[in-house]
């Protein structure tokens, strides 16, 4: 589409007109526009990443700036794939990133499922849902610690009257069985309304008229939701979930505030690993090797899961 | 319009889905509510068992937040009478005030560098997205990828090369450094956005400045610029809420001059424990402008959370 409408004006605008422009040609308005923003990220995100790969074979110390810094090969990477520590942090991540994934995409879908049946007042609802998601993690997850306080915390209050539990019986981020359950719901909480969202504008997407048929047809109102709604709503759950994967498996601020990795390292999700090797231990060069192979998971799962939901799409 | 379309969902549906979405705001919504309740509770009432709903109001939360204090003898308190509300507060706790604190400069270091970098994103963004919308640039989707996949790494892992270019260029710990960051890390958003919104405007518009006469520079400024106004105003948004909102470079790469809100706020503690409602004071400030920035933008808030990959 773009394409013939740019023919059409290429078409229909006459060379004289394109002289026009003193001294400047489409071109050079092209680069001189194009040219700062490509500098800074080039200056910002892949000079720093270059320097990264090249640290990563190196034992390098940034709190030891003029000691000798010796080229130790594949040795760091050999080490951090052979490390059970970091295995373990892995599984942390993978825990986090399934349940956080899981629970999101059904409550998520559930409530647009609900907001789409336009009740009196569904707009003005679905902005307050969606106020967590656009607050700072860090200062609502330092919040959070609040909440989930034994006794005092409105969480453990609320839990203790419903459920009849001792309030001051359990310390949802204190316990090492716990704690990954509770930046489960924190995230869960703040996220959820993303999905929502996204799943919105898909319900929102499907025409009236594909339903219709369907009525004709006699198809059962449980039957179209499986074969109208559920696959016309997929691209976009799959979509909310690429974004959601992503951010998650980045996760630092909501559960560095939270739990901070502990208790012990339950919850030391990668990235707060890579925080302590890169600026607690000030291993420079191990702590490149470890972000490079984070960046090339992110980079391959995410080509993968893209590869996929295009084939989704054209279907 | 009868309303009562075949398809559509039944009246009891409509109900049943109204008091479930309501149900699940206001249990979302508590605590946020909490936040803003105990920003307005004494420290006793703030750390009562059973929690406090119902409770006497005090400032004391805020006078906390802005001042830094100190405990005197009975002697000292009486022979110094306060001489302002907020000095009563604190006197009444056997405190005097012996400054005020870092808070209103963290803020300002927000405002700074957000405002800054929310700026710059938003300028070289409108030409990156207007150059892509409207020429051919070779390699153009290879570009506009390569834009977005910076946004892919983990912040954590950016941070070890950028600390160390910093510290060789003396941007570490400066609004500056931290207003190039967020510009970078914004730029990608940015660009992404504002190519939705001008791959909108028809192109029809400036051609017919061009045939009057206006160079592409004025057909620029002149034409879709205010065609693109609601767009370039709500990405400024977007940007600006990120950069509010951000912690992990923020906490790596600053510790003092240009130190924002969110690494200083979960910093802030008080005399015997933490000072909650201190805490929530500052968070209480430091979220409402988001809030209402929320509201202004709810029309393009998905798209703008999807990089414009949703329109709606």
């Amino acid at each position: 589409m773009p394409e013939t409408a740019m023919d059409s004006v290429a078409r229909a605008t006459p060379p004289r007109v394109a002289r026009r422009i003193r001294g400047l040609s489409d071109r050079m308005i092209a680069w001189i526009f194009v040219a700062p923003t490509i500098f800074l990220l080039l200056a910002i995100n892949i000079f720093p990443l270059i320097w990264t790969i090249r640290l990563s074979f190196t034992n390098f110390r940034a709190n030891r700036p003029n000691a000798e810094t010796a080229w130790v090969g594949l040795r760091n990477y050999e080490r951090i794939l052979s490390d059970p520590d970091i295995w373990q942090t892995m599984q942390a991540t993978a825990h986090f990133l399934f349940w956080t994934l899981f629970f999101q995409v059904l409550i998520g879908f559930a409530l647009a499922w609900l907001i789409n049946a336009k009740f009196r007042g569904s707009n003005f609802w679905t902005t307050i849902i969606v106020l967590p998601m656009m607050l700072s993690p860090a200062v609502v997850g330092n919040f959070w610690t609040f909440l989930y306080q034994p006794q005092i915390g409105l969480f453990n209050y609320v839990v203790a009257f419903f459920s009849g539990a001792d309030p001051t019986g359990f310390t949802m981020i204190g316990e090492v069985a716990l704690a990954p359950w509770a930046i489960v719901i924190v995230d869960t909480w703040m996220w959820t309304p993303f999905v929502m969202l996204i799943c919105l504008a898909g319900l929102r997407s499907i025409p009236e008229s594909i339903y219709e048929a369907a009525e004709c047809d006699r198809a059962s109102k449980w039957r179209q939701f499986w074969t109208i709604t559920v696959p016309m709503v997929l691209p976009f759950l799959m979509l909310a979930v690429l974004f959601r994967g992503i951010e998650n498996f980045k996760m630092f601020d909501l559960v560095v505030q939270l739990t901070g990795g502990g208790p012990g390292s339950t919850t030391e999700l990668t990235s707060i690993n890579l925080k302590r090797e890169a600026f607690e231990k000030w291993r420079t060069g191990y702590a490149s090797a470890y972000a490079v192979i984070l960046f090339v998971t992110v980079f391959g799962l995410a080509s993968i899961y893209v590869k996929a939901l295009n084939k989704v799409k054209e279907r | 319009m009868s309303g009562a379309s075949v398809t559509g969902p039944s009246r009891r549906l409509k109900w049943a889905a109204g008091i479930l979405v309501v149900g699940y705001a206001l249990i979302t919504l508590m605590p946020l509510l909490w936040i803003m309740a105990t920003g307005f509770k004494t420290s006793p009432d703030s750390i009562a068992y059973p929690p406090k709903v119902i409770f006497a109001p005090s400032l004391e939360g805020y006078v906390n937040l802005f001042t830094t204090q100190t405990r005197q003898t009975a002697d000292y308190l009486a022979a110094n009478p306060p001489q302002t509300w907020y000095e009563k507060i604190v006197h009444d706790r056997g405190m005097v005030i012996t400054g005020t604190s870092r808070f209103g400069e963290r803020f300002m270091n927000s405002v700074i560098i957000g405002f800054g970098s929310t700026f710059l994103s938003v300028v070289l963004g409108t030409l990156a997205a207007y150059a892509f919308s409207r020429y051919r640039i070779p390699l153009k989707d290879d570009l506009m990828f390569f834009i977005l996949s910076t946004r892919m790494m983990p912040p954590v892992a950016v941070a070890i090369p950028i600390f160390l270019m910093f510290r060789n260029l003396g941007l570490s710990d400066t609004h500056a450094g931290m207003i190039l960051l967020y510009t970078a890390v914004n730029l990608s958003l940015a660009v992404w956005l504002l190519k939705g919104f001008i791959d909108e405007i028809p192109r029809e518009y400036e051609e017919a400045a061009l045939i009057d006469g206006y160079t592409r520079f004025q057909a620029f400024t002149k034409v879709v610029l205010p065609q693109a106004a609601t767009g370039i105003a709500s990405t400024a948004i977007f940007c600006l809420i990120f950069a509010w909102n951000e912690y992990a470079f923020a906490v790596l790469l600053t510790s003092g001059t240009a130190q924002t809100a969110p690494p200083f706020i979960p910093t802030i503690i008080g005399v015997g424990g933490r000072d909650w409602p201190a805490v929530a004071a500052g968070a209480t400030i430091f979220l409402v402008p988001v809030v209402v920035f929320t509201v202004l933008l709810r029309k393009h808030l998905l798209r703008g959370i999807t990089f414009g990959a949703v329109r709606k």
